[in-house]
């Protein structure tokens, strides 16, 4: 069998393969031929094949069967075999195969070879792939090498050491009292590496860094970065005129996290800091990698604030660099530092601005992120008059974070609420398609808030869409608002901006070629279709055409639409009576985190939700009112009638234990949900109990109260709970009236403390008819789930003898079975 | 930390790869024809930083050949920067005529 070919002759083959089949073709050959020499045992060429195999691995080749070679290779003695063997073993070995451990024991005896090289590749192989179990065992020969006084053998153990600690960090005291004199050295390679190692220690233990701290390693570290700085020109250590960069880099970062947190660190390497920002050449990018690191280092620690200063003037200095890399690197860290030296950056704003116009990627992509940290209330305007012209030229991968961050800057800082419509209708033109789906209910809820704005905006969204409908998310606006405010955009009164004329049928006529499309989406046709019907409501002359356009969408291919557009035919003909209350506006929109509005009454408007129900209108509009009284019960609320299905909670003030219904009210969380109790809500909260409180198993009798008993008009209480869930309580109420008049529009209202939980069900009717001759039954359902004692505040409202009668009572001679 | 260490052609031939993070071997292909795909697109005056997934690429070229360094988060780009070159010095003195 002729000899292997060399590995120099093979890689020139494989160069002058033109294709990669050819190329496969020929690694293929050769690994037949490796492979059978491997099956000859033939010691001589073993190291040559192997480093083939290498270069084959190193190309994507699998070359597993080599695996064992390596490993014969190491146990021989020939230096050559060995170099080969070691590199093999840690390219294609690692703790997933299980020949590993069988280096083991080769790697123990070359630790401790007589030749430093042979040691030296022993170690490199260890902290390269060792596994937790070989780092076990041969730990403590890697610990005996870092103290030897071979300054060759030393770094490379030190590496090795911090493999071992990533790999089982319990070992890691076991090299504390090595590294009291690492630092001693002279050699600029075992100080780099135990300065790694100090760093690993460091970074893993806070035991460790309280050590170090203590040991005073600052004072070292600092005098070996002065030494470095002030040392004239060494030639081993010189990279374009500073003396080794590297280690400078990593002294400071050790430096910095020696410093993080710790006032004594801190203050013992200002001056050095100091130094290094101030002599630093700048001119060569070597420099501005050392002032970069430095940087970095002074805004982590606790510098003074002079020394802080300096560090963002020399970011500011940065930005002005022709060279992209510098640039990039200011702007990464100055994304860094805004949340904390928020005035210092604001000075560079306008440089971070002109990034906004850079051609690079990564820049712009910076420049835009800080641009978005820097907007406040005092220059806002000028941000967003930039951050939109960024907007339009930039590229699509831009588009969308750059729209969400218009959005959330403009909600936080517009100056006026026509601006903030302003900005939104640019970035709905300009970025249109490229705006999140979640940015168009907010944008909604937005423009709902701002009342006086409707006709103004829906004037522009109609001019918006008249010229362009493609873009989806406008389109989806731009018809809601439509739907919703079409009778102020037909009646042609706008105060902010020239009105213009616009006939129903031209309305009708867009929204209709919306609807045609190719282009809108299922979503947007849907949005377009509940406009048309809303319009049905708001406009006089064109309900025919409207009647036409649902009943053709009724037969509709898209299921969602014609669901729709049945469910909307069904109300022009069956329910026609309720169609005005149903497609009433929209009251204004709560912001909950969550979700929109969930108001009952006009769930039918409501676009976000897939599918559409016809409710019969329930007491809706009577709700509204009697949650107005409640709200103004409960005093200073802002909050609107907005009736959500979240659990039923009366909030109690700051104070605590008693309610003060009249005073601050402290409505934490979404609105209050007062209005529940008069809508049959599902007793999310109590489940499993029925609107008639009447539980299977009872507990015993628990003796009802009179609660209220004044101008003729007594309230009882009876109780009732249940033995599987205590902590529920009904209260049955019972109001009687003794005058000779009946009491109309009785309203019972009632608050808890707040670690309960209320539920009022609808009373029985609002007429108390005189001389006890009937009473109106309302259920309470109360929810203690900290067996606190109950109290209550109740409120009655009433018309009696033709004058409206009101009344507050505190209700606290509840019997102890039950709350208890 | 130093995730990976390349050489790579213009044609996207791999002359050197070092991982020192495990990677399967069909999956080290893909990485480099990404990689290099990622820094021939970019022009001669964009930046050598990239961002590639959740590392960073530090890249450098010299001549037909690209040097790729990916880097995580805690690194110095432009102390790697200078690196790259360091080596590329290494190894012009060591073998001459690099």
């Amino acid at each position: 069998m002729p000899a292997p070919i060399r590995l120099r002759e093979l890689i020139r083959t494989i160069r002058t393969a033109r294709t990669q089949a050819e190329e496969r073709e020929m690694i293929q050959k050769e690994c037949a031929a490796i492979r059978s020499s491997f099956r000859e045992e033939d010691n001589t060429y073993r190291c040559r094949n192997v480093a083939k195999l290498l270069y084959m691995h190193m190309l994507g080749y699998p070359a597993h069967f080599g695996q064992l070679e390596c490993l014969k290779l190491i146990a021989s003695q020939k230096f050559t075999d060995k170099r080969i063997g070691y590199l093999g073993a840690m390219l294609l070995l690692d703790e997933r195969q299980d020949v590993h451990l069988l280096m083991t024991n080769c790697i123990k005896n070359d630790l401790n070879h007589s030749t430093q090289y042979v040691q030296g590749l022993a170690l490199c192989t260890l902290g390269c792939m060792g596994s937790s179990e070989m780092c076990r065992d041969l730990a403590g020969e890697v610990e005996k090498l870092l103290k030897t006084s071979n300054s060759y053998l030393r770094k490379k153990a030190a590496l090795c050491a911090v493999h071992v600690i990533r790999k089982v960090p319990e070992l890691m005291e076991m090299f504390l009292p090595a590294t009291k004199n690492l630092l001693n050295e002279k050699n600029h390679g075992v100080l780099h590496t135990s300065v790694v190692l100090l760093t690993e220690m460091c970074e893993r233990s806070p035991d460790m860094l309280a050590h170090f701290r203590k040991v005073s390693l600052v004072p070292q570290l600092v005098r070996i970065l002065k030494n470095l700085i002030m040392s004239g020109y060494s030639p081993e250590h010189d990279v374009s005129g500073i003396s080794d960069p590297f280690l400078q880099v990593r002294i400071l970062r050790l430096l910095r996290i020696l410093g993080r947190n710790d006032d004594d660190s801190s203050e013992a390497m200002n001056d050095i800091l100091a130094q290094v920002a101030t002599n630093t050449e700048t001119s060569k990018n070597v420099g501005n990698a050392i002032l970069y690191e430095t940087v970095l280092t002074i805004m982590d620690i606790k510098s003074e604030s002079g020394l802080r200063v300096l560090a963002i003037n020399i970011l500011g200095r940065f930005l002005l660099n022709n060279d992209k890399n510098i640039r990039y690197v200011a702007l990464t860290s100055l994304l860094k530092t805004v949340q904390t030296d928020h005035n210092a950056v604001q000075r560079h704003r306008s440089t971070i601005v002109d990034c906004l116009k850079d051609l690079d990627v990564s820049i712009k992509r910076r420049a835009m992120e800080l641009s978005f940290a820097l907007v406040n209330g005092n220059n806002v305007r000028g941000m967003m008059k930039e951050l939109l012209y960024f907007l339009d030229s930039c590229e699509p991968e831009f588009k969308a974070d750059c729209a969400s961050g218009i959005f959330l800057a403009a909600e936080k800082y517009a100056p006026s609420k026509r601006w903030h419509i302003d900005t939104i209708m640019r970035v709905l033109t300009t970025a249109g398609s490229y705006v999140r789906d979640d940015a168009v209910p907010n944008l909604i809820q937005l423009i709902t808030n701002s009342v006086e704005m409707h006709a103004y905006t829906v004037q522009r969204l109609y001019k918006a869409i008249l010229g362009d409908y493609s873009q989806q998310p406008l389109v989806q606006v731009a018809s809601w608002c439509i739907g919703e405010y079409g009778d102020l955009l037909v009646s042609g009164q706008c105060e902010e901006e020239e009105p213009i004329q616009v006939t129903e049928d031209e309305v009708l006529d867009i929204l209709e070629s919306v609807l045609i499309s190719n282009m809108s989406a299922s979503v947007t046709r849907g949005y377009a279709l509940t406009a048309i019907m809303k319009l049905s409501t708001r406009f006089t002359c064109t309900v025919n055409r409207i009647k036409k356009v649902v009943s053709i969408y009724g037969s509709s291919i898209d299921v969602e639409l014609q669901q729709r557009a049945v469910e909307y035919n069904a109300l022009f003909k069956k329910y026609d009576h309720m169609r005005p209350a149903l497609l009433e506006r929209m009251p204004v929109m709560e912001k909950v985190t969550t979700n929109g509005p969930a108001d009952i009454v006009q769930t039918n408007g409501e676009t976000e939700t897939a599918v559409l129900e016809t409710k019969p209108p329930p007491s809706g509009l009577q709700p509204a009112n009697q949650a107005n009284d409640l709200l103004d019960l409960l005093g200073e609320s802002d909050i609107t009638p907005v009736i959500p299905t979240a659990p039923t909670s009366k909030p109690a003030c700051a104070g605590g234990e008693l309610l003060d219904l009249l005073g601050d009210l402290n409505l934490t969380g979404s609105p209050v949900s007062a209005p529940a109790p008069q809508i049959a809500q599902p007793p999310f909260l109590l489940d499993g109990l029925t609107s008639q409180p009447l539980f299977n198993d009872i507990a015993a009798g628990i003796p009802s109260i009179t609660a209220y008993n004044k101008n003729g008009l007594k309230i009882d209480f009876t109780f009732e709970r249940s033995n599987t869930n205590p902590s529920v309580t009904v209260i049955t109420i019972q109001a009687s009236n003794s005058t000779e008049l009946d009491m109309t529009d009785f309203v019972f209202q009632a608050a808890v403390p707040k670690t309960f939980q209320l539920q009022l069900l609808s009373p029985s009717s609002s007429v108390i008819p005189a001389f006890n001759s009937g009473t109106i039954t309302q259920v309470i359902k109360v929810l203690n789930p900290q067996k606190q004692q109950l109290r209550m505040r109740i409120k009655l409202t009433y018309n009696h003898k033709g004058s409206a009668m009101q009344d507050l009572a505190e209700v606290n001679n509840f019997p102890p079975q039950s709350w208890q | 930390m130093i995730k990976f260490f390349l050489m790579v052609n213009k044609q996207g031939q791999t002359r050197l790869s070092r991982y020192y993070e495990h990677v399967e071997i069909n999956k080290r292909t893909v990485l480099e024809a990404e990689v290099i795909k990622n820094c021939l697109s970019r022009s001669k005056d964009e930046c050598s930083f990239v961002e590639y997934k959740d590392f960073k690429l530090v890249y450098r070229q010299y001549a037909a050949l690209f040097i790729v360094v990916g880097i995580d988060q805690t690194e110095n780009e432009m102390a790697v920067y200078e690196l790259i070159h360091n080596f590329v010095e290494v190894l012009d003195k060591y073998f001459s005529r690099v």
